[in-house]
């Protein structure tokens, strides 16, 4: 299954994701250059971490305006498999690809720690691969991650089963606890914490790589 | 415009007349407005090391592993395997007082530019804080906007730029008051094959400018560098620069993507005194001259005069010479990255430095008198000033209990997760140890199988009674982190801060400390590799404590990290290198004098050179040998801290001691006699048999257990204490 990792400018943890997938699941991957018109021959797409575009304005705000963003909005309608993680969540919510916002973390500074998730649903191809019940510990590093959306969106994400992922011990103020979320489709995802740095036990972690493995198992079909 | 050279004028410029003279000299004319500009920067202390470079020479520099000594942006030395690290401390301390937040960013960005520079990928930062007291009364609100400032800017500038912040030291004193100290390490990677320098060769090759805009701020930083503080300072704001991460992380991409193409000759970022330094220095390097036109630089503000920008420091700039005929693919991807460049001049054969504006010459000097032949100052040396002999109040009755207790949570001690955790510490994913997990930071090399180890150490109060002694002892102490980690001390970097080098109390700490680091480094085969000296560190007329800062790498293999905290019960307490000795003199510079008497008197602590090496080989062996698990080195707060904080991992472990020792129990405790590391183990036999091999004492004080911390001495209970407790006074909210 080969993975495709998108660069933008002030991208900075393309080379971490690219190296989980590449080296801790044993999967081909690229890199691709925003001003890309098209995704080449991926079977997934991640949109990695960082400060694209420096972050100045709101994040994600400007890097929903790259040429790649076209292209992610097709794959993703086709139903390919598209993971937004931390920079790239906040990208997905800013291209509406995603419901809701993210915005400044409520103790107002930026946070690197790690944090316990719990899968909330397992009805997805990101999370199938988790055992039931399972506690995951996986890294923040984030200044605006506080997961914010009106209640009737809230609601809706609750009703159809789109909360990916919940903190049992928030960092940020996320409403619900919410940490990831999904598309009505169910193959965009987005989450803050970053599974791609806890892919490695000699990270301290690797309980991330069952993120990556289930969309390795789910095994959609090739474009 | 023509400007007059007077007296006044030259005065503004820092020069003294004898300087003056030589640039006459040098010229054969007087200069113009322009060149005086030029001129003074260079010369600055800041740029010329004037009055630290007689005795900078006698640091020890090379080794055999060593690529590239001092001289360079950065220091290079082969970790095997084909690649190279490339490392350095810098110090952005009088910006950062002016303006904490942007004083502290472009110190890291500065810093940034060395390494990458170098052709190397930053892969780690680590810093070395200090400040006045957060609990002064008068000057404590200031003391934590700043703290809070430098910290934020620090977070703000590494992690947008994506390196991680991977740990360093903040420590608290009042002399620091006015003069906060920001020192910042980085530390890049590359093949050895892929590095470059910044020296220009070629005639007729294009000098090439990339990256951000030059405008009006940070005229004259490099001067501001070289002076003390006064009431005026404030008005220097606009001096300090304003930082921009993300261009600086286009600039990295895009400069190590030029590189690859093969068609970059030489390369300099603009730092302190900006055009001017890029350009003399690399033209003064390759032994030829550089030509540029300034209408060709690209500008911010309109209007600016060649000596605005021949001397701005406008942050996330480089400069570089291209193959003459290449340039477009150098050109090619500065595009791709969005960057803005021009093409600004050329190398030409005569040796000068000829800056044009509107084609007519404004400045014309040659680059080595102007680089590398600034006045060297041999000023005078007094004796050191002079230091308490005794305690004042020392009460005959302790009260270990509640000691412990204040000093975890004295700022020095406790600890620093509140400043840390804002701070990506893992982006790039090579983070085996982050902030206090282990003795020494640990980053691992993805493409060598082999990790770097990174100690910052410095200890002012030491220094400030002893600086040759506090200086060998920082060096000691880093090595010791390094070997409690498993890894072999390779080299170092230094960073000296001290307070006016004009006064002779002042210039003798100096070269105390230059001493103290040049035999420490030879003794522990760490050289120095490159560094940077801050001086001028006062505010009206107060001197900082001399402030020699080391940092110190080490390569290991790379493995899980040996940890701080004890790990299961029922494994043997052992205190390798044993109680050691202390006197009253020697306690005076402990963080109990400070926290507790709040006093500073006596001597450092007695190093004891051959059997700190022995100590370190030991616990190298025992620790790859995986004998220990669990291992921390006494410093700060000495034994009794050293043991609270192995009590702090995940599963809280506790320990119960009792010492063989007749020492007052204050300085059983507390007194920070260095060679001694604190372990748990499975196997006291075999670290036993390990130690008596390097002759070095391995006394077994106890066992760890599942609650709380008992320490006895000769079967007397000294304190009892729940972890809860301890970690209540330990965790402490600075900002």
């Amino acid at each position: 299954m080969k993975f495709g990792v998108i660069v933008f400018p002030g991208s900075n943890c393309d080379h971490d994701a690219f190296y989980a997938v590449s080296r801790n699941l044993a999967q081909p991957a690229e890199f691709i250059w925003h001003d890309s018109t098209s995704l080449g021959h991926v079977d997934a797409v991640i949109l990695p971490g960082g400060f694209a575009y420096g972050d100045y304005l709101r994040c994600g705000a400007i890097a929903k305006f790259s040429p790649v963003m076209k292209a992610v909005r097709s794959f993703a309608a086709e139903g390919g498999p598209v993971l937004g993680i931390c920079n790239g969540f906040q990208i997905l919510v800013e291209a509406g690809l995603l419901p809701g916002a993210l915005i400044r973390n409520r103790g107002l500074k930026f946070v690197c720690r790690d944090v316990h998730l719990r899968a909330a649903t397992h009805d997805s191809i990101y999370t199938s691969a988790i055992p039931p019940g399972q506690i995951l510990r996986v890294p923040i590093a984030h200044g605006e991650g506080c997961y914010y959306a009106d209640e009737r969106t809230l609601d809706r994400l609750e009703a159809e089963d789109r909360v990916l992922f919940r903190y049992l011990d928030n960092p940020n103020g996320s409403l619900r606890d919410i940490a990831g979320v999904l598309n009505r489709e169910r193959n965009v995802m987005g989450m803050m914490p970053h599974p791609e740095r806890a892919s490695d036990p000699l990270m301290g972690s690797d309980d991330g790589l069952a993120i990556f493995r289930s969309v390795l198992q789910a095994r959609p079909v090739s474009a | 415009m023509t400007v007059a050279i007077t007296p006044d004028l030259i005065q503004q410029h820092q020069l003294t007349p004898a300087e003056y003279a030589k640039i006459v000299e040098i010229l054969g004319r007087e200069p113009s407005y322009t060149e005086l500009g030029i001129f003074s920067v260079m010369w600055s202390e800041h740029c010329s090391y004037k009055s630290s470079r007689r005795y900078l020479k006698k640091l020890p520099t090379t080794g055999d592993r060593v690529v590239q000594g001092p001289g360079e942006n950065a220091g290079i030395v082969d970790i095997g395997s084909g690649y190279v690290i490339c490392f350095k401390i810098e110090s952005h301390n009088h910006p950062s007082f002016i303006e904490p937040f942007q004083g502290a960013a472009t110190g890291v960005g500065g810093i940034l530019r060395d390494i990458f520079t170098m052709g190397a990928r930053p892969i780690a930062v680590l810093d070395s804080l200090r400040f006045g007291r957060l609990d002064d009364p008068e000057t404590g609100e200031r003391n934590r906007r700043i703290l809070s400032g430098v910290v934020s800017g620090i977070a703000h500038y590494g992690n947008c730029f994506g390196v991680p912040t991977i740990g360093g030291e903040t420590l608290f004193e009042p002399c620091y008051d006015g003069n906060p100290l920001v020192n910042v390490f980085a530390l890049g990677v590359c093949r050895k094959e892929d590095i470059f320098y910044a020296k220009a060769a070629g005639v007729g090759n294009p000098v090439i400018y990339v990256g951000a805009r030059t405008g009006r701020d940070g005229i004259h930083g490099a001067s501001m560098a070289s002076a003390e503080f006064t009431e005026e300072s404030k008005q220097k704001r606009p001096n300090v620069q304003v930082g921009d991460p993300f261009m600086e992380k286009l600039l990295l991409e895009a400069c190590l993507e030029a590189m690859r193409t093969g068609a970059i000759v030489g390369i300099q970022d603009m730092g302190a005194a900006g055009l001017t330094c890029s350009t003399c220095e690399m033209g003064s390097r390759g032994e030829v001259g550089i030509e540029i036109e300034l209408d060709r630089v690209p500008q911010r503000a309109s209007g600016m005069t060649p000596y605005e920008i021949m001397l701005s420091e406008s942050q996330e700039r480089m400069l570089l010479v291209a193959d003459k005929g290449r340039q477009d693919e150098v050109f090619a991807v500065f595009r791709k990255w969005g960057l803005e460049a021009a093409e600004i001049g050329t190398v030409t054969d005569d040796g000068k430095l000829r800056v044009r504006h509107h084609g007519e010459i404004v400045a014309e000097i040659p680059n080595r008198e102007l680089a590398d032949e600034a006045p060297l100052y041999d000023r005078p040396v007094a004796p050191l000033p002079p230091v308490p002999r005794h305690a004042t109040s020392w009460p005959h009755t302790a009260d270990p209990q509640n000691d412990l207790l204040r000093l975890l949570s004295a700022p020095d001690i406790c600890s620093k997760r509140s400043l840390w955790q804002q701070y990506d510490y893992q982006v790039r994913t090579n983070t085996i140890a982050g902030p206090e997990r282990a003795d020494a930071a640990i980053v691992r090399i993805k493409e060598t199988g082999s990790s770097i180890a990174i100690s910052l150490d410095g200890n002012g109060r030491y220094s400030r009674l002893d600086p040759f002694d506090g200086a060998m002892l920082a060096v000691a102490e880093a090595c010791r982190n390094l070997s409690v980690v498993g890894a072999t001390p390779i080299a170092a970097t230094n960073c000296l801060n001290f307070g006016n080098p004009e006064r002779p109390e002042i210039m003798a700490q100096l070269v105390e400390a230059i001493h103290g680091i040049s035999d420490g480094c030879l003794l522990f085969n760490t050289p120095i590799t490159g560094g940077n000296v801050s001086l001028y560190n006062e505010t009206l007329g107060e001197a900082i404590y001399p402030t020699p800062v080391l940092g110190i790498v080490g390569l290991l293999p790379t493995r899980g990290p040996m940890t701080i905290p004890f790990k299961r019960p029922g494994s043997a307490v052992i205190l390798l290198g044993g109680i050691r000795s202390c006197d009253e003199a020697q306690f005076g510079a402990t963080q109990y004098a400070k926290e507790i008497l709040r006093e500073l008197w006596g001597v450092p602590p007695t190093l004891d050179f051959a059997y700190e090496s022995s100590v370190q080989m030991a616990i190298r062996t025992i620790v790859s040998e995986n004998y220990a698990e669990s291992a921390h080195d006494l410093s700060d707060g000495g034994l009794a801290v050293a043991l609270a904080e192995c009590c702090f991992g995940p599963n809280e472990i506790g320990a119960q001691v009792d010492l063989p020792s007749s020492l007052r129990p204050e300085i059983l405790l507390f007194h920070e006699a260095p060679s001694r590391i604190l372990i748990s183990t499975g196997n006291p036999e075999d670290v036993a048999r390990i130690a008596k091999t390097f002759e070095v004492e391995a006394l077994v004080i106890g066992v760890t257990m599942e609650k709380g911390l008992e320490i006895r001495q000769r079967s007397v209970t000294l304190g009892s204490w729940d972890i809860a407790t301890l970690k209540s006074a330990y965790d402490q909210q600075l900002t």
